[in-house]
């Protein structure tokens, strides 16, 4: 399937991804340190392992920044 | 408006005055408008300047610090002779020296729920500049509650991002980032470090938030999260909703009162 991943499309290798999934081939070094937007919908952070991104989604990973 | 520019004024924000956007009108709104720069370091630093010099009649500046050597890197408000004076007391001297005019409230505190909305509620706009989660979701909640807009900032490595939060308009931080992320995840500009000039390319962008809101040029980055990699220069701002569901802003809130729950979820105090 393909996706867009932060504004650029990405061809996925497999039928089923999940959130934690997609987290992990992006090698997200820690889920707990992003916010995941599925077509304009935040995803709770406790629903990574349950929720699937499908074909054409537009998905933005949207990284917590504590510095100032 | 009762309220006419002097000659000196005239010279002074000429390069406003000619602008359409702005004119004597927004300059005397800039004149007439209270903003609060919560944290004087590598994003209140440049905030405050600008402001300062753009001619906002009151700046409150918070934060508890005093200087370090190793502020300075970023921290530009800041000089060597500095170090170890209260940060909002090296600021106030600096921004009155840009600007006399203008009056400069110092606040020598943290944030926290016991003061927040006593202080924000007495502004028009509110910039975070802080460095740590605790206080950035505790300046959301009380600008919510307390319907006071605000400008979101958050650096990292060569990192930044930024919103503007209209509250119970546009989408809001815990619309987007819901709750802090547990504190053993979270690395600071401390430990992960930061190249200093991104505090600055952040800080200007929310300054110029802070003078549209006030003067009501262009549109403001609301709905939105602007986020920027300056190792590539790439700039990108992602679409964001308001979310019926949002703890402080939506249809039925759990927060509605401040705690200090999130500073001690974070580890710190
Ligand atoms: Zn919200």
């Amino acid at each position: 399937m393909e996706i867009r991943l932060n504004g650029e499309s990405r061809c996925i290798n497999a039928a089923h991804l999940t959130v934690a999934g997609l987290l992990e081939m992006e090698q997200v070094p820690s889920p707990e340190m992003v916010a995941v937007q599925i077509d304009g919908e935040i995803v709770h952070r406790c629903a990574y392992n349950d929720t699937m991104v499908g074909d054409r989604n537009q998905v933005d990973l949207l990284y917590f920044m504590a510095g100032g | 408006m009762l309220m006419n520019l002097t000659d000196e004024q005239m010279d002074r924000y000429s390069r406003h005055l000619i602008l359409k956007e702005v004119g004597p009108e927004g300059q005397i709104k800039l004149l007439q408008s209270r903003v609060l720069v919560v944290g004087t370091g590598g994003l209140g630093s440049p905030v405050s300047l600008y402001l300062a010099a753009a001619g906002v009649g009151t700046i409150g500046l918070v934060d508890a610090d005093t200087v370090d050597i190793s502020n300075l890197q970023r921290q530009i408000i800041h000089t060597t002779a500095d170090i170890d004076r209260p940060k909002v007391e090296s600021a106030a001297v600096k921004l009155k020296a840009i600007n006399p005019e203008i009056k400069i409230e110092p606040w020598l505190l943290y944030l926290d729920a016991s003061n927040s909305l006593d202080i924000i509620r007495q502004y028009d706009f509110v910039i975070d500049g802080t460095d740590n989660f605790a206080t950035k979701f505790l300046i959301n909640d009380a600008c919510v509650l307390a319907g006071v807009p605000y400008s979101h900032g958050g650096i990292l490595r060569f990192d930044g991002q930024t919103m503007t939060v209209l509250p119970r308009k546009s989408a809001c931080y815990r619309c987007c980032f819901h709750e802090p992320p547990p504190a053993k995840s979270v690395p600071s500009c401390s430990q992960a470090g930061i190249l200093g000039a991104v505090a600055g390319m952040l800080g200007t962008i929310q300054a110029a938030e802070a003078l549209k809101f006030i003067t009501g040029a262009g549109s403001l980055l609301t709905d939105s999260l602007l986020s920027f990699d300056a190792k590539t220069m790439n700039f990108r701002r992602v679409k964001l909703r308001k979310r019926p569901d949002c703890p402080v802003c939506g249809e039925n809130p759990s927060i509605i009162e401040l705690s200090d729950s999130e500073r001690e979820a974070c580890g710190l105090k």
